[in-house]
């Protein structure tokens, strides 16, 4: 399936008949607490057998993997991607975006609901997890939209795409600007407990803006969206999740003062969570100089201290998990002016070496770096994932920490190749990456 | 001189640009304005050039200023205009800058609602890229005009204070002018209110003023901007009359100013909101010296990008084209000029004597060519 001939990508919709000994690798699992050289085995049925000192596992017929030197980790588990399927396949695939997934390590991804025609029923629930089971790579868990139509005036049948499959509601690619329909959805959601996942944009603030308002929108020229046009819906939305109960999850936080209040309401005791993307955390908002349409995204790349301000809240826990936003954009929606160009960056393949850059510069240890793209987001969407406990399916990522690699934007799997990190010299490649015990990813470093 | 050794000639922005290349371009200026007042208005230095005029946004003014530039330096020039071309049938920038390409163009002048847009131009295409404004970024020849215009009435530009009034937040000619003056060693003061003067303007090392008189105070120059009536909707400010009481220059807020002040204005005037009609017909008004001097200015920007190591400017080059590295990306740079600029124009006006016939359109058509969207 690659062209690539140092890596391969297996379909494989058939159970891998026989056992796998992922060998001497250093597995880190932050839900069981658990960092040690280790032999990990996986059994027929694809589900996470044993863990044995480094070294002493008995390989016999099963399939071995050396990972020597390397990372041993549950698989990481993305809950924002869009997928662009159905209706937008020329962006991207269900299929397409399930491979770009297994290559950057991610084995499991939660796709927003901004598809054509909008996830907001069963159907489009079932489609969505049909196409991701045809193409048998990734795990693909459904979002529904919070509103018909992503209109934001009714409410969508949460209860029947919940049993459908979907993981949570959002809106997301759009506020829930009414704030009576927001505070309704908080309330029902409780029926299924499913949290809401909310976009921070208040349209007034942000219309007509291309980037962060700031020194940098004020030497191009371009429109700037405030801070604040960010913060004030997140503030709106922690006081309704205080009156109305449910589960408020924050997505791709991305200013100061929004990751401030997202850690005084959790340590009030609310049930809200938050992501941030790595472009947030890598980039600022200078990175759109020379009006690069790749550094173009909303929430915008902020100033340098917001960028400061979600690292601290990725360390202390404020910011639960990084999620990657992958965005994936035809390349004539980008090659054009800017105002003129789509919001949204590629990222599922750059997630990895993006967040170990924070490892290295101190931010947080493995541990926790693993926990936020692993863990915490399959707790969040209550994802019998993200662990290595012994009966859990085993979706692993192996990865050599310090690999270097280029990225090449044209050699990406994604359809599409709107990232701003072309060229960049990258630190840690995903080596090998099982779903369900099936080995879907290989690539030699 | 092979064409590979004129791409990345452009003129951007004046962000970047040094005081060098600003004097070359003004002393240009300077040699050519008297060609305007000579019977035979025509030079043959750009004859066989072509020069796009490519206006994806109204403005008979400067677009008319820039044809009658490369007219005057025999260039042959093609006006392309939003309404007609197929670029307002849904042609992408990138199509339309193709199509112009294959008509191998030595320079493209390009007026355009978006920021950035005259930079994607640059990048796309081979030939030479004059911005004629893009969005709210940049209006490198207005403001080279200007300054010319200051340079004329002040003899020099260095320690000057300059007031520029009004809408600072969506105007590319305070934008350029900010950057060229900075560079020619002005003090610049900017004033309006603080919905349209946001603080981030004192990453220019700029004072800020919300009351005109403060900020007219002791000026050598005052620089009024055009006030647009949308602004209103946007509630950057209540109306143009509560506009006008705080921020139209009258004789009284001019008399705080130094006695020989000059005012400038990019035109059109409102007359009554931004500048009242005493002071835009008064004394002090260059205004109409503004416009004789852009087809000038815009003849010696043609001239010094189109022309391959135009004599004294050598090696004109700018700017990266390349994807963003967040280092300043605008402007010409000249490695090279050492040599004046007067010896240059000198030998372009000797080459008067041969121009064969002779265009009479005076720079006073220019000026009453109707709406500029500055
Ligand atoms: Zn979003």
């Amino acid at each position: 399936m690659s062209s690539d001939k140092s890596s391969r990508c297996e379909r494989g919709s058939e159970r891998s008949a026989r056992k796998t000994v992922i060998s001497k690798g250093r597995v880190v699992d932050p839900a069981s607490d658990f960092d040690e050289i280790a032999d990990l085995l996986v059994d027929e049925d694809g589900l996470i057998e044993a863990l044995l000192p480094g070294g002493s596992a008995e390989i016999g017929d099963a399939e071995f993997i050396d990972a020597a030197g390397q990372i041993v980790a549950p698989g990481f588990v993305d809950m924002h991607v869009h997928l662009r399927e159905p209706g937008q396949e020329y962006k991207e695939t269900i299929a397409s975006g399930a491979k770009s997934a297994v290559s950057g390590g991610v084995t499991s991804l939660a796709c927003m609901a901004n598809t054509d025609p909008v996830n907001d029923s069963a159907a489009v629930t079932r489609y969505i997890i049909e196409k991701a089971q045809e193409a048998g790579l990734a795990n693909v868990f459904p979002i529904g939209a919070v509103s018909v139509g992503l209109r934001g005036e009714r409410m969508a049948e949460f209860g029947e795409m919940y049993e459908a499959g979907i993981v949570a509601v959002s809106d997301d690619g759009m506020p829930v600007a009414d704030s009576a329909l927001m505070r309704r959805a908080l309330e029902y959601s409780r029926m299924f407990s499913l949290p809401i996942i909310a976009h921070e944009e208040d349209c007034g603030l942000c219309q007509g803006a291309v980037m962060n308002e700031g020194a940098t929108s004020l030497r191009l020229g371009l429109k700037g969206m405030p801070s604040a046009g960010e913060s004030v819906m997140v503030a709106r939305d922690i006081e309704l999740l205080r009156a109305a109960g449910g589960k408020l999850h924050i997505a791709h936080i991305s200013c100061a003062e929004a990751v401030e209040m997202v850690r005084v309401a959790k340590r009030q005791g609310l049930a809200v969570t938050a992501e941030a993307a790595p472009h947030h955390f890598t980039l600022d908002e200078r990175a759109v100089e020379g009006y690069n349409t790749n550094a173009k995204m909303k929430p915008p790349l902020r100033s340098p201290r917001d960028v400061e301000a979600v690292c601290e809240g990725l360390a202390d826990g404020t910011i639960d998990a990084i999620a990657t936003d992958h965005a994936p954009h035809h390349r004539d929606e980008k090659a054009c002016e800017f105002d003129c160009a789509a919001f949204g960056i590629v990222g599922l393949e750059t997630m990895l070496p993006l967040s170990l850059e924070l490892l290295r510069k101190g931010v947080f240890p493995l541990s926790r770096m693993i926990d936020a793209m692993s863990s915490a987001p399959a707790r969040i969407l209550g994802l019998d994932r993200g662990s290595l406990a012994v009966g859990r399916p085993a979706d692993i990522v192996v990865f050599d920490p310090d690999a270097e690699w280029t990225l090449i934007a044209s050699e990406l799997h994604s359809k599409s190749k709107n990232t701003p990190f072309d060229n960049w010299t990258m630190r840690g490649r995903v080596t090998r990456t099982l779903v369900g015990g099936r080995s879907v990813w290989e690539q030699q470093v | 001189m092979a064409v590979s050794e004129r791409i990345n000639r452009h003129l951007l922005g004046l962000e970047g640009v040094s005081a060098d290349d600003i004097e070359v371009l003004l002393d240009t200026a300077e040699a050519l304005t008297e060609v305007s007042q000579r019977d035979v208005k025509k030079l043959p230095t750009l004859r066989g050039k072509t020069v796009v005029n490519l206006f994806l946004e109204n403005s008979t003014r400067t677009r008319t200023s820039f044809e009658i530039a490369a007219k005057r330096l025999s260039a042959d020039a093609v006006n392309i205009s939003a309404s007609g071309s197929s670029f307002s049938k849904g042609e992408t920038l990138e199509d339309t800058a193709r199509n112009l390409a294959a008509m191998s163009p030595d320079a493209i002048v390009v007026r355009h609602p978006y920021a950035g847009a005259a930079r994607f131009l640059a990048e796309v295409v081979s030939c030479s890229i004059v911005n004629a404004g893009d969005g709210a970024h940049e209006h490198p020849t207005q403001a080279l005009l200007d300054i010319l215009t200051i340079r004329q009435h002040k003899g020099r530009l260095d320690g000057l204070k300059v007031t520029i009034v009004g809408d600072l937040l969506h105007s590319r000619v305070a934008r350029s002018n900010l950057y060229g003056l900075k560079t020619m060693g002005a003090q610049v003061c900017l004033a309006g209110p603080p919905t349209l003067l946001p603080a981030e303007f004192e990453q220019y090392g700029v004072e800020l003023h919300y009351d005109l008189a403060e900020a007219v105070d002791g000026a050598d120059v005052i620089m009024m901007l055009r006030v647009q009536r949308e602004r209103q909707d946007g509630n950057y400010f209540p109306s143009l009359d509560e506009y006008a009481r705080y921020f139209c220059l009258d004789e009284d807020i001019v008399g705080r100013a130094k006695p020989d002040v000059i005012i400038l204005h990019p035109g059109p005037i409102n007359r009554g909101v931004e500048i009242s009609s005493t002071v835009a017909d008064g004394r002090y008004s260059v205004i109409m010296s503004q416009v004789a001097n852009g087809v000038a200015l815009r003849m010696a920007v043609l001239y010094q990008l189109i022309v391959p190591g135009a004599e004294g400017i050598r090696g004109s080059t700018l700017a990266a084209t390349g994807p963003a590295t967040g280092a300043a990306a605008t402007g010409v740079v000249v490695a090279d000029a050492t040599a004046a600029g007067a010896a240059a124009t000198g030998a372009v006006v000797a080459d008067a004597a041969a121009a064969g016939d002779g265009e009479k359109l005076g720079a006073a058509t220019v000026a009453m060519g109707g709406r500029d969207g500055s």
